[in-house]
C-alpha cells in the first residue's frame, strides 16, 4: 500500500499532496516538512530509499523518492511494494505528467504543476487509488486522462467560452515567463496583472 | 434564462479562478497568511450563490489551499453538492475535494450514500470512475455496507476501466466491512483470470494485500497464483504474486520446493532488475521456509548470494541498499554464506550514503562470532570516531551494544573487554544513549558475577573521572552512565579498593545522581555528616530524601557507637541481600490469583458507621487473610532473599577469574590491549588444549564434552576467558508463557481474517436495497432461478420474490407436514404393518429436506484437495519417498469429506410431529452416522500418525480432509496440447471460457524458441469460420493478423492470449490458422511459416463451476435435461485418479462421491448445464450423464471417453 504521495519543490513549498490516510492539516503539514527536511539533506547520488520519519514511518513503511530538476517525488509506501516498482512507477509518474501537460503547454516544468494541481491530482488518479496502483502502462494511463479532459471541454462548450477568453487575457503576459529554466520558483516572477475589477 | 445563464458565465469570469488564486498567492509572499484569508472570504461568498459553477471553482480553490495546510471541513457540505451536479467537470472537483478532505468523522459523508450509488450507476464510465476513485479515499463502514453488492456488481461491468477500479476499492470496503469479504470473494477470485491485464492486476494487487495480513486463509489460491506466475508477463502483476508467495511459502514447505524452479528460471531469464531483486528474495524466503538445510538447495542460496553480490557491488546505490536489505534476510537462517562475503559489508560501511552503512551494519549483526567478535567491534569504535553526524554515530553505538549483547552475550568471550569498550563508549560526545550503555553496565555487573571485581575498580574510576563526563552541558545524556556506575560501586561495595576515596568522589557536589546506599558504614560516617547536609537541600526531591535518610541512619550509628554499643553487624544486615534483574515482562505475567476480582471493593462501601468490635474482628480476618496470601508482602522478614546471609554478596559462589589477564588496568583502560591479551589468551588456551588433548587421548578419559579436534580453530573450541554464569532474569511464579500481545488490536486486518474456503451460508449476503437487482452469488441453478424471473417480470427481480418463493418452499414443507400428522393419525388407529409404508416415503421426504438445510462444502474442500493435489505434483528433488507418502496423506480427495458431514448437520425443524414414525428410520440413520463417525475416527488416527511421522507438514487443511487413503499421488497433468512444431518454434495452447462474456473464449498460447536464433515479428492469423472468429482490434480487416507482441530470444518461451467469439457452442470446431515470423541470427534473417489447426473441443467451453448438492438434486428433478450415458472399459486408474482427470480436462467439479460413484457438475460459457454420475466397477466405469443441450452432451461425452482412450 501506498500510505502518501508528496511532490514539493527544492524550497519544501508542496506542489501535491496526496495522503491515503487521514491526517489533519497541520499534521500534514508537518509530515511534509520533515519529509522535505530528511530528503534534501541526501547528496544528489545516494540511494532513493529512506527509512524513517517519526510521521510517516513506522517499522514497515519507506520513503522512495527521485529528484527530477526542481521537484521531488516521494511516496511512502509500506513493505508490500517493491521499492524498484515504485521507482519505475515515479518515473512513468514525472513522464505521465510531463507528457499530459505537454499537450496543454509546451516544455513542462515546475510552474505547470503549480498552477495546474488539479490536472495533477485527476492524472494521478488514474495511476494510484486509495492507495493501491491501478495501472502502470503510460499509455493506458494517457488515454484515459485525455479521453476525461475531452469530456470536459466538451462539456464547458459555449458557456465556457467567455470564462476561456478571459483566462486567455489573463496568461497574456505568461508567455514573457522563463519557462525553459528549470530553477526554483524564487527567482521567476510573474508580472502583476492589472485588475479586472 | 439563456441570459441569465450568459449574465451567470459573465459574472463568473471576473471571480478568481485557481490559476488567479496561486498567482495572487505568489505576488503576496510577504502578508500571505493575510491574502489567503481574504480569499477564503471570497470564497465563503461565492459558495452561498446558486450557480454551481461558482460553486465548483471555489472548491478547487478550496482545495488548492487544503494542500497548503488550510482546515477545509466548513465547506463540506458545499464539496457534497458539487460532486451532486450532473457535469463531469464539476462533479470531478467535488469528488477530488472530497477525497482531499472527507474522513469517518465528517457527518455529511452520510449525505453522499444515495449520491455515489447513482454515480455508480452512471451509463457514463467517467463518472463512476470519479466517484470510485474518490470513494476509496473516504469510504467509511457505513458507506462500505451500504455500497458494497454496487460495487460488486461493478466488478463484472463491461469496461476493464471501471472493472479495474472496482476490483480494487473492494479492498477498502473489505477493510471497513469485514462481512463483504466472503460474499465477494468468489467474484473477486474469478478477477484473477480478467482478460483485461488491468484488471487482472488490479485482482492481484488486492488479492496479495489480504493475503499479506492473513495468508493461511489464501494458501488455496496457490495453484491459481502459481499458473498466472508462469503465464503473465506484466512484471508488475509478477511482483506482486512473487512477494505474495514469499508470505505463503512458510505456511506450506511444499510450496517453497515447488516454487524454486520456476522462480530461479526468471532470475536467469529476466532483465528487470525489480522482478530479479522480488524473486530472490521470495526464494530466500522459500530457503528459509525450508529450513532444513537440504543439500540441494545449496545451489539455490549459492545462486541467491552471488546475485546480491552483484547487486551490492553495482554502481547503482538502489541497488546497492536492496542487495543489503535482502542479504540480511538469508543472514538469519543461512548466516554460513552471507559470512563469506564480510569483505563486501565491511567495504559497505566505509561507503559515503548513510542508508546504505545502515544496512551494511544491520547486516554485522548476523556476522559476528566468537572469533571475529572483537575485530568486528574495534572496527566499528574507529567508524564511531570518524562518523561526523550524531545520528550516525548513535547509531553505530547502539549497534555495537546490540552486536555484543545479542542472545544473552552469546559472543562475548572476555567481558573484561566488553566493560572497558563501554567505558569507552562513555567518551563519546552528545550522545544519546547514555541511558543505553549505563543499562548494560547494570547488566553485565549483575548478571555476570565474576565480573563484578572488574566492574566495580572501573566504575570508581569512571567516578573519579567524573568531572570529565558533566563538565560539558552537551554531554547531558552520558550523564546516566555515572548512576549505573554509582549504582555497581555502591552495590558490590565490597569489591571497592578505597571506598573512601570512591565515596568523595561519589559526593562530590557536581554528580548529579546522589545513589549513595553503600555499605561503608562506620569509617565513612563522619565525611558523610559532613557532606551530606548539602544533598539534604538538593532540589531533587529523590536526593533530598535518600540523603536525609542516611544522615540521619549514620548519626543514629555514631550515637550509638559513642554509648559503645555494638551495631555493626546490625547495620550491615541493613544491606544484605542482592537484587535479581526481573525480567521485562515480569510485571506483566503476574497471573491474577484466583478469587481476586480487582473491581471489587477493598471495604464495605462507607454506608453506616462500623463499631469498634467489628473493626477489631475485621482486622482480625484481614491479618488472617494475608498470612494465608502468598502474594502479600509481609512485614515480617520471612522471604529468604533478605537476612539471609549475613554479609551478603560474599557468599555467593564467585567463580575463580583466569588470571591470565591482568585484573588492575591503570586508568581507562583501551580495549585494544584486550583484542591482543584474547589472541594470547586464545592461544596458549590452543597449546594447553593440545596437551590435553594428547594426554585424553592417552588416558582415553572422556573429558568436558570436547570432542574436537584441534584443527582450524572452531566457534567452540574459543572458551570464554570467564567462566560466565549468566544470572537469567527473574519472572513471578505461575508466569503465562503465552506472549500473545504482540498484535495490535486496532489492526484492521483482524477482522479481516475470514476463512473464505467455507462455503457461503444463506446468511451471507451483501445487503441489498429491496427495489433493486439482487446479484448475489449463490450456486449456479438458483442463479437460473433467478435469471428466469428475472426474464418473466423484466428487470424488477428482487429479493422479495425470492423470499416468497421460500416461504412457499415453507408452505410446501408444512403441508407435507400436515399431511403427514394426518397420516399419524391413521397410523394410531391402524397396525403396525403400516408402519412399514409410512416409512417407505419417508426416505424421501428426509432427504428433500437434508437437500433444503445442508449445504456441504464442495467448493471448499474441492480447494483444499485441488491444492494438495498440485503441491503433491511438486517435483521434489530429493526425499522423494517422504514426500510421495505425504502426498498419499494430503491428497486425500474432497469427496469423502462430504459425505461423512451431511450427516452430521441435522435438520433444524423441531420434529416432534413426525418422531413417532421416523424413529425406525432414524435409528437407521443414526446407525450409519455412528459408523460413518467411527470410520472418521480411525482414519483420523491414521491421519496423526502420519503426522506424527512428518512433523508439521500439511499444515490444518489437511486435518480438514479428513479421510486418508492409502492411494498413490496423481500424475503431472496439462491442459496445454501441442498445437503446431517445427524445428524453430514449438506452439502449445489451452482454451478457456470466459464466464463474464457468454460468446467469448480465450485461447491461450505458448510460444518456445526451439533453435538458437531470434524470433521476431510473430504473427498469428486464423481463418474465421461463420461461427468462430478471431478478435481482432478495432479498423483492422477480417483477415488481417495478429502480431505477438513480443519477440523470443532462443530457448525462451512466452505466451499470448487470444480471444475468439463463438455462437454456438455445441458442436467441437477446428479453425485452420497460419504463423508467420522471422528467424534472425547474425548472418541472416528468413522468413518463415507454420500451419496449425485450432481445435475447439465442447470441453473448452465449460466452465468449472462449483454446485451444491441441494441445487445439483434440484436441477436432476427438474426433468429439462436430457440423459445419455457411456461406458468406458479397461479403465486401469484408482477412482480418484480418474475424477481428477476430469475435472482438470474437462473442467468439471466433483459435487458428491460416495465409495466409488460420484456426481459432477460443469457449465457451459452459455449457461448449458452439463451432470455426470460416474460410477465404476472394476475397470469399467459408466458415465450417466444428464444436460439440457443434447448435442453438447454427446460431445463432450465423446471427449471425456477419447481422453482415456489415450492412457
Amino acid at each position: 500500500m501506498i500510505k502518501a504521495i508528496l511532490i514539493f519543490n527544492n524550497h519544501g513549498k508542496p506542489r501535491l499532496s496526496k495522503f491515503y490516510e487521514h491526517f489533519n492539516e497541520d499534521i500534514e503539514q508537518q509530515i511534509i516538512r520533515e519529509t522535505f527536511h530528511l530528503v534534501s539533506k541526501r547528496d544528489e547520488n545516494v540511494c532513493n530509499f529512506l527509512e524513517g520519519g517519526m510521521l510517516i514511518g513506522g517499522s514497515d513503511y519507506k520513503l522512495i523518492y527521485r529528484h527530477y530538476a526542481t521537484l521531488y517525488f516521494v511516496f511512502c509506501v509500506d513493505s508490500s511494494e517493491s521499492e524498484l516498482g515504485i521507482l519505475d512507477l515515479i518515473q512513468v509518474n514525472s513522464q505521465v505528467f510531463v507528457e499530459t501537460l505537454d499537450k496543454c503547454f509546451e516544455n513542462v516544468c515546475e510552474l505547470d504543476l503549480i498552477f495546474h494541481v488539479d490536472k495533477v491530482h485527476h492524472i494521478l488518479a488514474e495511476m494510484v487509488m486509495g492507495g493501491m496502483v491501478l495501472e502502470t502502462n503510460m499509455n493506458e494511463i494517457i488515454t484515459q486522462v485525455d479521453l476525461q479532459n475531452k469530456m470536459e471541454k466538451s462539456e464547458a462548450g459555449i458557456a465556457g467560452a467567455p470564462a476561456r477568453a478571459v483566462s486567455a487575457v489573463k496568461n497574456m503576459n505568461l508567455p514573457e515567463m522563463p519557462r525553459n529554466i528549470n530553477i526554483g520558483d524564487i527567482s521567476i516572477k510573474v508580472p502583476n496583472l492589472p485588475s479586472f475589477k | 434564462m439563456a441570459l441569465k445563464i450568459v449574465k451567470g458565465s459573465i459574472d463568473r469570469m471576473f471571480d478568481k479562478n485557481l490559476q488567479d488564486l496561486v498567482r495572487g498567492i505568489r505576488n503576496h509572499k510577504e502578508d500571505e497568511a493575510k491574502y489567503i484569508s481574504t480569499c477564503i472570504d471570497e470564497i465563503k461568498q461565492e459558495l452561498k450563490q446558486d450557480n454551481i459553477a461558482v460553486k465548483a471553482n471555489a472548491v478547487c480553490k478550496l482545495t488548492y489551499l487544503q494542500m497548503l495546510g488550510y482546515d477545509v471541513s466548513w465547506a463540506a457540505f458545499n464539496i457534497v453538492e458539487v460532486m451532486s451536479s450532473s457535469k463531469f467537470t464539476y462533479k470531478r472537483i467535488g469528488y477530488l475535494a472530497a477525497s482531499q478532505c472527507f474522513h469517518e468523522s465528517t457527518d455529511v459523508i452520510m449525505l453522499t450514500t444515495n449520491q455515489i450509488r447513482k454515480d455508480l450507476s452512471s451509463p457514463n464510465q467517467y463518472d463512476t470512475g470519479v466517484a470510485l476513485t474518490g470513494l476509496s479515499c473516504f469510504v467509511t463502514p457505513d458507506l462500505a455496507r451500504d455500497l458494497a453488492n454496487d460495487i460488486m456488481t461493478l466488478m463484472s461491468h463491461t469496461k476493464p476501466y471501471i472493472r479495474k477500479k472496482a476490483v480494487l476499492i473492494m479492498y477498502k470496503v473489505f477493510l471497513k466491512y469485514p462481512e463483504s469479504l466472503r460474499p465477494a470473494f468468489p467474484r473477486l477470485k474469478e478477477k484473477l483470470e480478467d482478460p483485461d491485464p488491468g484488471v487482472q492486476s488490479a485482482a492481484v494487487n488486492v488479492i496479495c494485500e489480504l493475503a499479506r495480513r492473513n495468508p493461511k486463509n489464501y494458501l488455496s489460491l496457490a495453484p491459481l497464483f502459481f499458473k498466472l506466475m508462469t503465464s503473465s508477463t506484466n512484471n508488475w502483476v509478477l511482483i506482486k504474486i512473487i512477494k505474495l508467495f514469499g508470505a505463503l511459502t512458510p505456511l506450506e514447505p511444499r510450496l517453497g520446493k515447488k516454487l524454486i524452479e520456476p522462480l530461479t528460471n526468471l532470475i536467469h531469464s529476466t532483465s528487470a532488475m525489480s522482478l530479479l531483486y522480488e524473486c530472490v528474495n521470495t526464494v530466500i524466503a522459500v530457503l528459509i521456509s525450508l529450513s532444513s538445510g537440504m543439500p540441494n538447495h545449496s545451489a539455490s542460496i549459492q545462486l541467491c548470494v552471488q546475485k546480491l553480490r552483484i547487486l551490492i557491488e553495482d554502481s547503482d546505490q538502489n541497488l546497492k541498499y536492496l542487495g543489503l536489505l535482502a542479504m540480511s534476510k538469508i543472514l538469519k537462517t543461512h548466516p554460513k554464506s552471507v559470512q563469506s562475503h564480510k569483505d563486501l559489508i565491511l567495504q559497505c560501511l566505509d561507503d559515503k550514503d548513510e542508508s546504505i552503512r545502515l544496512r551494511a551494519l544491520d547486516l554485522l549483526y548476523g556476522m559476528v562470532s566468537k572469533k571475529n567478535l572483537m575485530e568486528i567491534v574495534k572496527k566499528l569504535m574507529l567508524h564511531v570516531d570518524k562518523a561526523e553526524g550524531t545520528t550516525y554515530r548513535d547509531e553505530l553505538l547502539t549497534k555495537i551494544i546490540d552486536i555484543c549483547s545479542q542472545s544473552n552475550y552469546q559472543y562475548i568471550t572476555n567481558f573484561e573487554w566488553y566493560i572497558s569498550i563501554l567505558v569507552e563508549l562513555t567518551r563519546l560526545e552528545g550522545t544519546r544513549h547514555g541511558h543505553l550503555i549505563a543499562s548494560q553496565m547494570l547488566d553485565v555487573a549483575i548478571r555476570v558475577k565474576a565480573i563484578r571485581v572488574f566492574a566495580v575498580a572501573q566504575m570508581a574510576t569512571l567516578l573519579d573521572n567524573a568531572h570529565m563526563l558533566t563538565g560539558n552541558t552537551q554531554r547531558n545524556g552520558i550523564c546516566e552512565v555515572l548512576y549505573a556506575a554509582a549504582w555497581i560501586c555502591g552495590e558490590f561495595s565490597e569489591h571497592l579498593e578505597n571506598p573512601m576515596e570512591t565515596l568523595e568522589a561519589m559526593l562530590r557536589p557536581k554528580s548529579q545522581e546522589g545513589n549513595t546506599d553503600s555499605t561503608t558504614a562506620q569509617e565513612a560516617s563522619q565525611l558523610m555528616i559532613d557532606r551530606l547536609p548539602l544533598f539534604v537541600q538538593s532540589a531533587n526531591l529523590e536526593v533530598q530524601e535518600r540523603a536525609s535518610c542516611i544522615l540521619q541512619l549514620v548519626k543514629y550509628i555514631q550515637k550509638l557507637q559513642q554509648k559503645d554499643v555494638e551495631v555493626s553487624e546490625e547495620v550491615c544486615a541493613l544491606f544484605a541481600g542482592e537484587l535479581n534483574p526481573v525480567a521485562p515482562k515480569a510485571q506483566k505475567k503476574v497471573p491474577i490469583p484466583d478469587g481476586l476480582d480487582l473491581d471489587a471493593w477493598i471495604n464495605e462501601p462507607p454506608s453506616e458507621k462500623v463499631d469498634e468490635k467489628e473493626l477489631a474482628r475485621r482486622r482480625e480476618a484481614r491479618k488472617q487473610e494475608q498470612a494465608n496470601n502468598p502474594f502479600y508482602i509481609k512485614a515480617s522478614p520471612s522471604s529468604q532473599k533478605v537476612y539471609q546471609e549475613t554479609p551478603g554478596v560474599e557468599h555467593i559462589p564467585v567463580v575463580q577469574i583466569d588470571l591470565s589477564v591482568p585484573l588492575k588496568v591503570p586508568g581507562l583502560p583501551m580495549s585494544d590491549q584486550y583484542v591482543k591479551l584474547e589472541e594470547e589468551r586464545r592461544q596458549k588456551e590452543r597449546a594447553e588444549k593440545k596437551k590435553k588433548d594428547k594426554k585424553k587421548r592417552k588416558e582415553k578419559r572422556s573429558g568436558r564434552g570436547k570432542k574436537h579436534d584441534s584443527g582450524p580453530e572452531s566457534e567452540e573450541d574459543i572458551t570464554p576467558a570467564h567462566m560466565v554464569d549468566i544470572v537469567t532474569e527473574e519472572m513471578p511464579e505461575n508466569a503465562l508463557p503465552s506472549d500473545d500481545d504482540e498484535r495490535d488490536p486496532a489492526d484492521p486486518h483482524k477482522a479481516l481474517d475470514i476463512d473464505l474456503d467455507k462455503p457461503l451460508a444463506d446468511s451471507e449476503k451483501l445487503p441489498v436495497r429491496s427495489h433493486r437487482a439482487a446479484e448475489v452469488l449463490k450456486s449456479p441453478a438458483e442463479d437460473e432461478e433467478g435469471e428466469n424471473v428475472s426474464s418473466l417480470e423484466p428487470k424488477k427481480k428482487s429479493s422479495k420474490e425470492k423470499r416468497e418463493k421460500k416461504k412457499d418452499k415453507d408452505k410446501d414443507r408444512k403441508k407435507s407436514k400436515e399431511e403427514k400428522k394426518k397420516k399419524k393419525h391413521k397410523h394410531e388407529e391402524k397396525e403396525e404393518a403400516d408402519l412399514l409404508c409410512g416409512q417407505a416415503d419417508e426416505p424421501a421426504f428426509q432427504s428433500e429436506e437434508t437437500n433444503e438445510v445442508v449445504t456441504p462444502p464442495t467448493s471448499t474442500s474441492a480447494d483444499v484437495s485441488d491444492l494438495d493435489f498440485w503441491l503433491s505434483n511438486a517435483p521434489v528433488p530429493s526425499n522423494t519417498q517422504e514426500a510421495a507418502t505425504v502426498a498419499a496423506a494430503e491428497a486425500a480427495p474432497a469427496p469423502g469429506a462430504i459425505s461423512v458431514t451431511t450427516p452430521d448437520s441435522e435438520p433444524e425443524e423441531p420434529k416432534d410431529t413426525e418422531m413417532e414414525e421416523t424413529k425406525s428410520s432414524k435409528h437407521k440413520k443414526k446407525k450409519q452416522k455412528r459408523e460413518k463417525e467411527d470410520k472418521e475416527k480411525k482414519k483420523k488416527k491414521k491421519h496423526h500418525h502420519h503426522h506424527h511421522h512428518h512433523g508439521d507438514k500439511g499444515g490444518e487443511e489437511s486435518v480438514q480432509n479428513g479421510t486418508v487413503e492409502e492411494e498413490e499421488p496423481l500424475p503431472p497433468m496439462s491442459n496445454y496440447c501441442l498445437l503446431a512444431e517445427n524445428s524453430y518454434i514449438k506452439v502449445a495452447y489451452d482454451i478457456q471460457g470466459n464466464l463474464q462474456d457468454g460468446s467469448q473464449v480465450v485461447v491461450s498460447v505458448i510460444f518456445e524458441n526451439k533453435c538458437d536464433s531470434f524470433l521476431k515479428s510473430m504473427e498469428f492469423n486464423v481463418l474465421d469460420s461463420l461461427n468462430s472468429k478471431l478478435q481482432r482490434p478495432e479498423g483492422s480487416g477480417p483477415h488481417d493478423s495478429l502480431t505477438i507482441p513480443f519477440q523470443l530470444p532462443p530457448g525462451v518461451s512466452n505466451e499470448a492470449r487470444f480471444v475468439f467469439t463463438v455462437q454456438s457452442i455445441i458442436m467441437p470446431q477446428k479453425l485452420k490458422g497460419t504463423l508467420t515470423f522471422i528467424v534472425k541470427n547474425e548472418e541472416s534473417s528468413t522468413h518463415e511459416k507454420l500451419d496449425f489447426k485450432l481445435h475447439f473441443t465442447c470441453t473448452s467451453y465449460l466452465i468449472t463451476t462449483p454446485c451444491y448438492s441441494d441445487a445439483f438434486a434440484k436441477l436432476l428433478e427438474s426433468g429439462d435435461l436430457k440423459s445419455s450415458s457411456i461406458r468406458l472399459e479397461g479403465v486401469n486408474m484408482p477412482f480418484h485418479h480418474l475424477l481428477a482427470r476430469i475435472c482438470f480436462h474437462h473442467h468439471f467439479s466433483v459435487v458428491e462421491r460416495i465409495d466409488s460413484c460420484a456426481s459432477m457438475y460443469s457449465r457451459s460459457i452459455q449457461g448449458h448445464h452439463v451432470c455426470l454420475l460416474v460410477k465404476i466397477s472394476s475397470q469399467t466405469v459408466s458415465v450417466d450423464a444428464k444436460c439440457d443441450e443434447p448435442t453438447l452432451l454427446g460431445n463432450v461425452l465423446d471427449e471425456i471417453k477419447q481422453t482415456f482412450s489415450q492412457c
